[in-house]
């Protein structure tokens, strides 16, 4: 069950520029195909410690502010978690926009996982469970990664692009 | 208790049975091991009414089929091993050095073991003492008992009488390790080049064993066990011919 489903059309009132950026915009043809933008994965302290890119149509960013976006998110998350009117709530799960939405996908141990994909998309979930048992084989039994620490992988990477490909389904 | 006063060299383990006699008494919950959870776990199983918990060294040596482990739990354990050396060591040959020498003591027990599994039924025992046969069952039989499958392939080296190779498309042990590339040269299965070893000393082939990394297209983590003989070794293989 989805405990909170948001769905955000107009942010007039946020202050964060970057992140009405990102939420509006998307290309036009993301409204009719499937396809996945991005990739997050924020440690249990809300450090982005992986992004990638997959199908276009996304804003271009900097590393800098992905790091600002994923803060952000965190915070979003935290509130969305305490905010919830019956007992305690896993917080947000997803956030929908006009031409996009963000499945959020929190682990036991505070890791969030985090799918950037079109509106039409029904894998995100799906795709999230095999993106985390992926980070558990690749990332947490590597001795060579230092836990909360960015994910440089390498068979992270391959994995994720064995799951994902081109993020348009091909 | 006659135990009050543990032998300084009792090992951790001895001590924590003997906590698990009499888990409340204040003598054994002192603070001389740094591991204060296992005297407690202990003592909690010892606790349950009834079924007492199995022994691993009670189990039935030659029941193979039941005494496997998980491959995620080894490659946990695999990935702390590596961590730890990695902390204690100045370099990759270091690195690679210290790895060997923990494999070297599981190639000793795996040995004696597959030994026992193989031959103490037979009513005429044997043992290897060509050079070729005992590779010939590394590739298979240890491998088999270890990683549950054989090895690829073996090579023999065309310059260099000495060498031979053994080689796995994809080790077990380094599925889910992506090393540094800083660090290419490194070879996680050194430890299986130390269970070589050991194999081949215990069988009287003394050699010195390393791993490298040989990807190909196909099988990036591709790794070749290189086997260099002693030269009395070779020796004797002449005068058996």
């Amino acid at each position: 069950m989805k405990a909170w489903v948001t769905t955000w059309t107009r942010l007039s009132e946020t202050n964060n520029s970057k992140l009405q950026k990102s939420i509006t915009t998307g290309t036009r043809r993301s409204l009719y195909n499937m396809a996945i933008f991005g990739l997050w994965v924020i440690n249990k302290a809300g450090g982005l410690v992986y992004q990638r890119n997959f199908a276009d149509g996304l804003a271009q960013l900097t590393s800098n502010e992905y790091l600002v976006l994923a803060g952000t998110l965190h915070g979003i998350h935290a509130i969305t978690s305490r905010l919830s009117p019956m007992g305690s709530s896993s917080g947000a799960q997803v956030i929908e926009g006009e031409t996009f939405k963000i499945t959020i996908l929190l682990t036991a141990t505070g890791t969030k996982f985090v799918l950037l994909t079109s509106l039409t998309d029904t894998s995100a979930d799906a795709i999230l469970q095999k993106v985390y048992e992926i980070y558990a084989d690749a990332v947490m039994k590597n001795p060579f990664h230092t836990p909360e620490m960015p994910i440089r992988s390498e068979g992270f990477d391959t994995r994720i692009t064995a799951l994902i490909g081109n993020g348009l389904g091909a | 208790m006659a135990y009050t006063q543990p032998h300084p060299r009792l090992s951790v383990l001895s001590n924590t049975s003997q906590s698990s006699v009499d888990p409340f008494s204040p003598t054994t919950s002192s603070t001389r091991f740094s591991l204060p959870s296992v005297p407690s776990v202990v003592a909690a199983a010892s606790n349950k009414p009834g079924a007492p918990r199995p022994n691993i060294y009670d189990r039935n040596l030659n029941k193979t089929r039941v005494s496997e482990v998980s491959a995620s739990a080894f490659s946990f354990l695999f990935s702390e091993v590596v961590q730890y050396t990695q902390k204690r060591v100045s370099g990759i040959n270091d690195l690679e050095r210290r790895l060997n020498t923990l494999g070297y003591r599981i190639g000793t027990r795996v040995l004696e073991l597959m030994v026992w599994r193989a031959e103490s039924s037979s009513k005429t025992p044997k043992r290897e003492i060509r050079f070729l046969p005992a590779l010939m069952s590394i590739h298979s039989q240890v491998w088999k008992a270890v990683f549950g499958k054989p090895a690829d392939a073996i090579e023999k080296s065309v310059e260099n009488a000495d060498e031979y190779m053994i080689i796995d498309n994809d080790p077990p042990i380094e599925r889910y390790i992506s090393v540094p590339r800083d660090m290419s040269q490194l070879s996680c299965s050194s430890f299986t080049a130390g269970i070589v070893e050991a194999v081949l000393d215990g069988l009287g082939f003394p050699a010195r064993v390393t791993a490298h990394n040989t990807p190909t297209a196909q099988y990036p983590s591709r790794t070749t066990i290189l086997i260099k003989l002693e030269q009395s070794v070779l020796d004797r293989e002449e005068l058996l011919k």
